[in-house]
């Protein structure tokens, strides 16, 4: 039998790996490649709850998870639409370079 | 050791050693493939979750339509067909830190909870999860609502997108 | 007569009592088991896309009023192990500068996502797919799908080819657009069956679904032959204008792999094809007299699909790519969905009738559905043809 614990332990370094790749990396593609896997992390968590609560028929994890989904893929595709855009007019993705708006 | 904890240790091994390829690797159309595998091996925690609806949808929504997309974005901003630079910021190492920070916290802070080692119930047969899930998506008493404000949610997010991206001459 | 009526079941535990006997634990003998089925149904398959390689240069030659292959062989059956042999001892070319783990990847990715299909079709009603009804099968075809696009795109890239990245970019576009009428019509015989299980859809078509809803399986027959990346679909592999797409760069066994796959996949759509639309192994009560019956009419069903999917290869023009991506936009969704609607509809307000009417009901909601759809279409194009020509167009018979 497989503890809770374990998946939890599991999401939380998927979780951390993802926040290792958004701190660090350079390119602005890289970094929503980190959200990604905080995202992915998130959703194990809450099958994982679905599956280990106290009433298996409550699909109210399942329901959060798709959810989950959605605003995922809304936000990929509207994160990598203003990368594009930025680098067509930059002509550059690496997230130092992108500060004509800093002080 | 049982069947099903050397299969969930495999899954999470290949999960997490995918997830460090994906933020680590210098080229990046590699690590969107890693990233590929990475989500393969969450619909595969899926599956074994008994959350098989999930599991699909993921292959579906993630790998199928997400993962491609990050492809086609990586390949749409090089400058040209070589591998770019060395990929780490300045300050890769503070990242790390957080990083490992915010895992041993999480850690510490699951320990205090005693609903850790609580295992699985035994899942029912002759249940089934797809339509009880419908069920709970479109009717009033369940969540109705957050799956109609998602989907108003994807609209927009769609119409910006293809705003935003548009190549106006 | 007891192996012939479920000849699975008998082998199983046959093979099983041997591998207890020879002390095993009784879980390593079922996933060995298990592992020999998997390896006798890819062999079964791999033996069929052989043998759909000489169907399909025979059928090819046909509609181009020549006679084929005949040498090789009585009526060139021998063809098709010679041109594996052939595809053999060709020399493996890697090209200078690809990226060697993905281009060698590709091709098995490829084939994987067609082989991984045959997972949940039913053969007999004694010889199910998985789990004895994985229940989210309908959707299980998008997923593999999704790994076959994605096979695609990794085989554009690594290539290292201008041509290979288009072909590859212009494949997938249609492949990805063309999955939503897909998903939206294979929802149509799930409301019917009321599950997305196959083996359920299969059982409950006491009417085939195709009297039923005659509009969703033409929309799924282009569909298909749509994600199928064949004519007239085929943008991704146009010999005149990309030289082959995605496929320039691979040669040997690896194009043999691409070629087969293409092929099997094709095979493997003409089944789904009969299954959701045209009662699978079903044949009024046939199927149960005997499992071997019942793939064979399955087969049967199959490629009648198949023959179908040839036919309209070797009989249409390529479209352009961006044709290609209106008519999926503009035409075959907005009608999809609106089938789906129309479809919940009558399904809900006819529900309590007897069976003709039904049948009836909403075969021709789907033809009024399909006229309407017409109908707009053909105005749109003619105002398309008045705005192109300058109202030169000259109107016959009103």
């Amino acid at each position: 039998m497989v503890p809770l614990s374990w998946y939890l332990i599991f999401a939380a370094a998927l979780f951390s790996i993802g926040l290792f790749g958004v701190l660090s990396r350079r390119n602005a593609v890289a970094i929503l490649l980190g959200i990604e896997l905080m995202l992915n992390s998130v959703n194990i968590n809450l099958a994982a709850f679905w599956r280990y609560g106290k009433d298996v028929t409550v699909m109210t994890g399942q329901v959060f998870a798709i959810i989950v989904f959605a605003v995922a893929a809304a936000e990929v595709a509207v994160g990598l639409a203003l990368v594009i855009s930025v680098y067509r007019r930059r002509n550059t993705v690496v997230a130092d370079e992108i500060n004509m708006m800093k002080w | 050791m049982t069947g099903e904890q050397i299969t969930f240790l495999a899954v999470a091994l290949f999960t997490l050693g995918s997830g460090f390829m994906v933020v680590t690797s210098g080229n990046l159309v590699h690590a969107a493939l890693w990233l590929v595998s990475t989500l393969f091996g969450v619909a595969v925690t899926y599956a074994v979750l008994d959350a098989s609806f999930l599991a699909v949808v993921q292959v579906v929504v993630y790998i199928g339509a997400i993962a491609i997309l990050f492809i086609f974005a990586v390949m749409l901003t090089r400058k040209d067909m070589r591998d770019q630079g060395p990929q780490m910021n300045k300050n890769w190492w503070f990242g790390a830190l957080l990083a490992v920070l915010t895992f041993a916290g999480l850690f510490f802070l699951l320990q205090g909870w005693d609903g850790m080692s609580r295992t699985a119930a035994v899942y029912p047969s002759n249940f089934d999860a797809v339509s009880e899930l419908g069920n709970a998506l479109t009717s009033p008493a369940g969540y109705v609502l957050p799956f109609e404000v998602a989907s108003v949610l994807l609209v927009a997010a769609l119409v910006g997108a293809v705003y935003v991206a548009f190549n106006r001459k | 007569m007891d192996f012939w009526k479920d000849p699975l079941k008998v082998a199983a535990d046959w093979l099983m009592g041997i591998f207890t006997g020879w002390g095993m634990p009784e879980i390593a003998a079922q996933i060995l088991i298990g592992f020999l089925g998997i390896l006798l149904l890819i062999s079964l398959l791999m033996v069929l896309d052989i043998f759909l390689v000489w169907v399909e240069r025979k059928v090819v030659s046909r509609f181009q009023d020549r006679i084929g292959p005949n040498r090789v062989g009585p009526f060139g059956l021998i063809q098709p192990f010679a041109d594996i042999i052939k595809l053999l001892i060709k020399e493996d070319i890697t090209p200078g500068g690809a990226d060697r783990t993905v281009y060698n990847l590709a091709p098995i990715l490829s084939m994987m996502s067609v082989l991984i299909l045959w997972a949940v079709v039913p053969l007999a009603p004694a010889i199910l797919g998985v789990d004895a009804d994985l229940n989210i099968g309908a959707l299980y075809i998008i997923a593999a799908g999704a790994i076959g696009t994605l096979s695609i795109i990794m085989a554009g890239w690594a290539s290292n080819n201008k041509y290979s990245l288009i072909g590859a970019f212009r494949e997938v576009a249609v492949m990805l657009s063309f999955e939503i009428p897909m998903l939206t019509v294979m929802l149509i015989p799930t409301i019917f069956a009321g599950s997305m299980g196959i083996v359920k859809i299969v059982n409950s078509q006491d009417t085939w679904y195709f009297f039923l809803a005659p509009l969703a399986a033409l929309i799924f027959f282009i569909a298909a032959i749509a994600e199928l990346g064949r004519a007239p679909f085929d943008m991704g592999e146009a010999e005149s204008e990309l030289v082959s797409g995605y496929n320039i760069e691979y040669s040997g066994m690896k194009f043999g792999m691409f070629y087969a796959g293409e092929l099997l996949h094709a095979f493997t759509f003409g089944g789904f094809w009969a299954i959701l639309f045209f009662g699978g192994y079903r044949f009024f009560g046939l199927e149960l007299v005997n499992p071997l019956l019942a793939i064979a009419i399955l087969f049967f069903k199959a490629f009648i699909g198949y023959w179908l999917i040839m036919w309209v290869r070797y009989t249409l023009l390529r479209i352009r790519i961006d044709h290609m991506l209106a008519f999926n936009w503009k035409f075959l969704t907005p009608v999809a969905f609106v089938l789906l609607m129309v479809t919940a509809l009558m399904n809900a307000l006819l529900s309590g009738l007897p069976g003709w009417l039904y049948v009836s009901g909403m075969f021709l909601s789907n033809v009024l559905l399909t006229w309407g759809a017409l109908e707009i279409a053909r105005h749109y194009s003619r105002g398309e043809r008045e705005k192109v020509e300058g109202k030169q167009v000259v109107e016959v018979g009103h």
